[in-house]
């Protein structure tokens, strides 16, 4: 097994140094409660200044998918991992294209887009 | 170890063109986690959809109006156990334990269940009050993701059945603990599009 893994790298998900404890899992848990209470209760406080409360959840939603894949789908950094990292790079790249692109374009049209009414009485 | 696999252990000693294809589990791992990626691009660009459309509600209902956090709370804590109990699954798959492969898959498919109809209780009350997909351009939105989401926990459930009747049939040959361990992906990959959809859609509607 070792030497396969030497050899050709590992499959995602494969955590060769923690394999067959519940460690992992367990502080992977606490780790995602915690940031999902958090952001339960920062979407519904009046502490934090709240323009700033959407910036706040983005960030812990990030950092939650982040536990998930160092805890659940045990992504690491390690060189046997390279290939997983780059495909996971490029997913993030894409991802970010559609959704960040996505909404720029729309906002911008919006943006530039005659008032309804307006259109309404130039169709009379 | 012989001299021949001690030569191959050493990074170098090999020649990457000269090592022949990888053992199928790092290929079937690989393949399963590009389809994974794909998958989520498909969610990405629901979620695209839905950011440009939530503000869109035609005069109908609106997100704060429609959505109840507590609700959610719940939902979310079902799909994290459940992926915490799938992870003690595998962990069982991998060391040939039966008993306890059937215990903590049998749990991650209550829990998964669970969420189910929790959100389909959700929908058939949202379309009992004319609330449907139908109503406005927002709501259409909200239907595809969520929707698509559920649909891929139907699906994993339909999965996970499968793959218990294999260990019920089968035991564990390679064949099996391949599949259960993109199983496994499929659904920690779930729960990470969840943590997208709870926040944005649920949270997001009461800012």
């Amino acid at each position: 097994m070792s030497t396969e893994i030497e050899a050709q790298g590992v499959a995602p998900g494969v955590d060769v140094r923690t394999q067959g404890t519940r460690g992992s899992y367990l502080i992977g848990l606490g780790y995602a409660v915690i940031l999902t209470l958090a952001s339960f209760w920062a979407s519904s406080t009046d502490v934090i200044y709240a323009p700033g409360v959407p910036i706040l959840l983005a960030v812990l939603a990030i950092a939650q998918m982040g536990i998930h894949l160092v805890f659940f789908l045990h992504i690491s950094s390690a060189p046997d991992q390279t290939n997983n990292i780059l495909a996971l790079a490029f997913g993030i790249f894409v991802v970010g294209l559609l959704v960040f692109g996505s909404m720029i374009i729309m906002a911008h049209l919006n943006h530039n887009m005659m008032p309804m009414d307006r259109l309404m009485q130039m169709q009379r | 170890m012989s001299a021949a696999e001690q030569a191959l252990v050493t990074a170098d000693a090999v020649p990457l063109s000269l090592r022949g294809p990888a053992p199928k589990r790092v290929v079937a791992g690989y393949g399963f986690w590009l389809f994974l990626l794909s998958d989520i691009v498909i969610f990405a660009a629901l979620f695209a959809a839905y950011a440009v459309l939530s503000g869109e509600n035609a005069g109908g209902p609106t997100a704060a109006e429609l959505f109840d956090k507590k609700h959610v709370l719940v939902e979310t804590a079902c799909l994290l156990a459940s992926s915490v109990t799938c992870g003690f699954g595998s962990l069982a798959v991998q060391s040939g334990d039966r008993t306890s492969t059937y215990f903590w898959m049998a749990v991650t498919f209550i829990l998964g269940a669970t969420f189910l109809s929790l959100e389909v209780g959700e929908f058939s009350h949202m379309l009992s009050i004319g609330a449907g997909p139908s109503r406005s351009a927002f709501l259409s939105a909200f239907f595809t993701l969520v929707g698509t989401h559920g649909l891929h926990v139907t699906l994993g459930l339909c999965w996970l059945i499968v793959m218990l009747l294999q260990v019920a049939t089968l035991g564990f040959p390679p064949m099996v603990r391949r599949r259960f361990f993109s199983f496994g992906l499929f659904w920690h990959a779930l729960d990470i599009v969840w943590i997208g959809v709870f926040t944005i859609v649920y949270l997001g509607a009461h800012l």
